[in-house]
């Protein structure tokens, strides 16, 4: 099999000088894929995708994005290399409008960032209508929307989402999923957390399923879905 | 004819130099509220940064006199303020190289910023001392009045008049442009924009590529801009001495609070609150009275709320008042 | 190199500085006991005031930048109960100021009971801007003709209420008294906000505090000062007339003048290092006892404290309180020391500022630091003017006389104290930031 897109190869670390709370985790995803990361509570879901964004020291194993090793990289360099990440919280600039997070997030783009705006617009229509109106001003699923529009904006290579959906209503984790794979459809790989696993795990191309910050199961989302030992551990039955 | 005379009166006493004066504050509180939003904490130095700026305007206003250079009607001190702009700057850019920048490495609590600053203050204050010594300057020259009060009264057969000083002109005129200016930048500009999403959420701004070292020097320039504008202005309505620049803190700091530290908007309409609240309070009403009330009722006193001397006391009780109802100000600062 | 040699061998130089300046004018030594004396004498002032704002910031993390009001509460403390009362002050006026000062307090009662009875709405807020206002022309027409009465008693010498004549001793707690009421009206309304804005608020209470001192003639005589206060100690004319004295002078190989002074002072030293000691000993009590470790505990993490069940701001009102009244104290001493109460003097960078560049430098939440700090800061304070002279000589010495720059940079090194506090505090802060004597 060759190399994917982007894997965190066997990562083992921790936060700061803390202990180790990744041990041999793999998690890697390819152009047009969806990888989920799945688990109980703390299991270093968040961490994992931490530690592919460099948030966290990664003690061993490697990071890499097209075949370049990025371990020792900054976040704020990945970004420059074409990760597009959207944390869990305090996702956009609240007191800024629409408009202004998407042009902060292309703010490491020299070239003319309108047809990426315009694009975004298409994806998430509802943002082109309130493109005047302070972020803080919007429903939680539009500010998920401006939060992932914003990452969107760098033209990443590979968008990754820590837990979208976490907070919203199940209407619009629908309809937030329903963009994701939109987004997916354009051949961006997306690497995404998700608290709720089973929806997570209908629109995976592949599932990570982490245990204790190890990997307990992988395969493509429907294996997870069909396994007996995930269902009945994780998705409750 | 009496209320028109009361007006007058009430215009000339108070209207017109509590805008002056609200002016200046805003455009104080304006710096105090960048470095709050950019920066994360209260600037204890920023009167004496605007001593500092004042200071050298004054220096180099001294020195284009002395060559003869005027700028006509208008006060020479306008001429050199660029060259105070500049210097404070050069001072910020200083300071922050020198002393917060390692702070801020270090992620240090907001309360040790202060701290600092509170050491920045009495090195700034001791370096104006030691410069133009602690003494009152006066340099305003030019043309003294827009319109002076025995103009007004010629023109308008009012027992009244209503005095306008070219200072108060100035200072609202450039209060108006200083504002218009920052606004356009905040707002409009890539690196205003840059300033306000940092302000907004630093972590975001730095994943979405945002040089932080940048942003922080903007503000320190801007910030720089905006003390030496309003120390001028200050120190040509009225006069310049180190110690009165020292205790504009007050009422700068009780501007931005009760307009909401963090929010622009909230320290140009502090600024004026406390300015109006001030003079209202400290002018003695018995010539606006006299005209209004009927014969029977006219004042015996000066009919002076408190005295002149007790003006910290008015921006203070505001300030306590804000506080106490609106703990995030009038306008939404950052949340506390 | 244990903690106690530490403060052991620091306290020991600042000692020898002191012994230094009494005894050689070399450098920037005088060589006179008097002046180091009296520098000793206001350090023991100052490292009380500083043992005070340490227990806020120390113990508590409280800022407190308005120092300089609870020093000057301090200071009014010894004229109020100290200084002989003015005849016929009371019968002209002084029972209208305190029937109005009760009429004031009444109203602001009033407006608050209206605020919390009635239901929020505009009519809330007319009935109670009507209270105000009612309440403040009753309290102006009271007030004004009792003020004026009180003040038109010989104006040049008194115009105010005078004290109750008590012994000056008495003042001391009486003005840390004074500062503690004043300290839980501000704590009462600012403590709980964060750190920021108590700065500011006690920033301004103690501005206010000064104009009070300095416009309220009736009070404190306003700008006119206060001269003349008694003193603990007998005045050096009527030693130098005591024949006793003079001999025993002799038998010292003193003369009587220098004798005198001396006396005076050294009693002034010794009774402020036992207020000291008293305070140092109580603060090291409270800092090992359950008290003090919550207070720390509180000040290291106040959501955890908070969670366990503890009031903080209950906590934080008690020892700004407290750390306020020792101000006081320190503000009464002072004055009791200059036996005058000169309100145009109190300038926040010495009576505040000054104190936490003591506290900082000495090492905050330590007690033996503070004190320190306020003994070794102050001898910087007094000294760094002549040190500065001498700098700005050596490095003029080119210049010729007459030079204007040379003339200029000489008249400005009494400017240097702020320059040089500010260099301290920032050196401190950066490169030692636990300060001399770090909190063990």
């Amino acid at each position: 099999m060759s190399e994917p897109f982007l894997i965190g190869d066997a990562m083992t670390g921790g936060y700061g000088k803390g202990p180790d709370i990744l041990h041999e985790c793999t998690i890697a995803v390819n152009p047009g894929e969806i990888a989920v990361i799945v688990g109980p509570n703390g299991a270093g879901k968040s961490t994992a995708m931490k530690a592919v964004f460099g948030l966290l020291n990664v003690r061993s194993g490697a990071v890499r994005l097209d075949g370049e090793d990025i371990t020792s990289l900054s976040p704020q360099d990945r970004v420059v290399k074409g990760m597009g990440f959207v944390p869990q919280t305090q996702n956009i600039f609240t007191s800024m409008t629409v408009e202004e997070n998407l042009e902060m997030g292309g703010f490491i783009r020299t070239d003319d960032i309108r047809d990426t705006m315009e694009q975004v617009y298409d994806l998430f229509p509802i943002l082109r209508d309130k493109r005047n109106q302070p972020a803080g001003e919007l429903s939680g699923g539009q500010r998920q929307q401006v939060a992932v529009g914003r990452a969107l904006m760098t033209k990443p290579k590979v968008l990754m989402l820590d837990e979208p959906t976490a907070g919203v209503s199940p209407i619009v984790m629908d309809e937030l999923f329903d963009r994701i794979i939109e987004v997916s459809r354009t051949g961006l790989p997306i690497l995404m957390v998700e608290q709720n696993a089973k929806q997570a795990l209908e629109i995976a191309d592949k599932g990570y399923v982490l245990v204790q910050g190890r990997n307990a199961y992988t395969g493509t989302g429907q294996e997870l879905l069909a396994d007996p030992e995930v269902r009945k551990s994780f998705l409750g039955g | 004819m009496d209320f028109l005379n009361a007006l007058v009166a009430f215009v000339n006493f108070v209207g017109v130099p509590a805008i002056a004066y609200g002016s200046q504050l805003a455009i104080g509180a304006l710096g105090v509220t960048l470095v709050y939003s950019v920066l994360r904490f209260s600037n204890f130095a920023h009167g004496d940064t605007m001593a500092f700026g004042t200071m050298i305007t004054i220096l180099v206003t001294w020195w284009l006199q002395s060559l003869g250079v005027s700028f006509g009607p208008l006060p020479t001190a306008l001429l050199a303020l660029p060259a105070g702009i500049a210097a404070t700057m050069a001072l910020m850019l200083f300071t922050d190289r020198t002393v917060y920048k390692f702070y801020r490495a270090q992620k240090a609590k907001p309360v040790v910023f202060v701290m600092v600053s509170l050491g920045v203050m009495f090195m700034m204050n001791g370096l104006v001392r030691f410069v133009i010594g602690p003494g009152d300057q006066r340099f305003a020259d030019g043309e003294r009045f827009l319109i002076s009060a025995r103009d007004f009264k010629a023109m308008t057969g009012l027992r009244e008049g209503l005095a306008i000083k070219t200072t108060q002109g100035i200072t609202v005129i450039t209060a108006v442009i200083v504002v218009a200016l920052l606004f356009w930048f905040l707002n409009k500009t890539r690196t205003g924009k840059s300033m306000r999403a940092y302000s907004d959420n630093e972590d975001l701004a730095l994943l979405s590529g945002i040089n932080p070292e940048r942003v922080v020097m903007y503000t320190w320039l801007i910030v720089a801009s905006l003390a030496t504008i309003a120390g001028v202005l200050y120190g040509l309505d009225k006069s310049f001495k180190p110690f009165t620049y020292f205790q504009l803190l007050l009422p700068i700091f009780a501007a931005a609070i009760v307009g909401g530290l963090g929010s622009p908007i909230g320290a140009i309409a502090g600024g004026f609150i406390i300015a109006f609240s001030e003079v209202t309070i400290t002018y003695a009403w018995k010539k606006v009275l006299t005209y209004v009330l009927p014969e029977s009722l006219k004042p015996d006193g000066l009919v002076q709320l408190l005295s002149t001397d007790y003006k910290f006391a008015v921006s203070f009780t505001i300030l306590v008042i804000v506080l106490l109802f609106k703990p995030t100000g009038l306008f939404k600062g950052k949340a506390v | 190199m244990s903690d106690t040699v530490k403060t052991s061998l620091l306290f020991l130089f600042v000692g020898v500085l002191i012994l230094l300046e009494g005894s050689t004018n070399a450098l920037f030594f005088s060589g006179s006991w008097n002046s180091a004396l009296l520098i000793l004498n206001m350090g023991l002032v100052s490292a009380i005031m500083a043992l005070g704002v340490n227990l806020q910031w120390g113990f508590a993390g409280l800022f407190n930048v308005g120092i300089m009001g609870f020093v000057a509460l301090g200071g009014l403390a010894v004229v109020l109960v100290s200084s002989a009362p003015t005849p016929g002050a009371w019968s002209q006026g002084g029972v209208g100021i305190i029937m109005a000062l009760v009429m004031g307090a009444m109203t602001l009662v009033a407006a608050i009971a209206v605020f919390r009875m009635m239901e929020p709405g505009k009519l809330r807020s007319v009935v109670m801007i009507a209270v105000l206002a009612v309440g403040f022309v009753v309290y102006r027409a009271i007030f004004d003709p009792s003020v004026a009465g009180v003040e038109a008693i010989d104006p040049a010498l008194a115009g105010n209420l005078g004290g109750l004549g008590l012994p000056v001793l008495l003042a001391w707690p009486a003005g840390g008294l004074l500062a503690a009421g004043a300290a839980w009206l501000i704590g009462k309304t600012a403590l709980g906000l964060r750190s920021d804005y108590l700065a500011i608020a006690t920033l301004g209470i103690a501005e206010i505090i000064i104009a009070v001192m300095k416009n309220e003639d009736w009070l404190s005589r306003g700008v006119k000062n206060v001269i003349g206060l008694p003193r603990p100690m007998p005045y050096e004319v009527d030693l130098q007339n005591d024949a006793e004295f003079v001999a025993k002078a002799a038998d010292y190989g003193l003369d009587p003048v220098l004798a005198s002074t001396l006396y005076v002072k050294l009693g002034y030293s010794l009774m402020f290092t036992v207020v000291l000691l008293v305070l140092l000993w109580m603060a090291q009590m409270a800092l090992k006892s359950p008290w003090g470790r919550m207070m720390r505990a509180i000040r290291d993490n106040e959501v955890a404290a908070e969670a366990m069940g503890k009031n903080v701001t209950r906590r934080h009102l008690q020892i700004f309180v407290l750390g306020s009244a020792i101000c006081g104290i320190a503000g009464a001493m002072m004055t009791t020391l200059d036996s005058q109460l000169t309100p145009g003097t109190y300038n926040p960078l010495r009576f505040t500022f000054l104190i936490w560049v003591m506290v900082i430098v000495g090492g905050s939440g330590n007690n033996f630091g503070s004190v320190l700090g306020g003994l070794l800061i102050w001898f910087l304070w007094i000294k760094v003017e002549p040190m500065g002279l001498l700098l700005i000589e050596t490095i003029t010495a080119g210049l010729s006389d007459g030079s204007a720059v040379k003339a200029h940079l000489l008249d400005s090194a009494a400017h240097m104290r702020l320059l040089t506090m500010g260099l301290i505090l920032l050196l401190v802060l950066r490169f030692s930031p636990r300060g001399l004597l770090p909190e063990r």
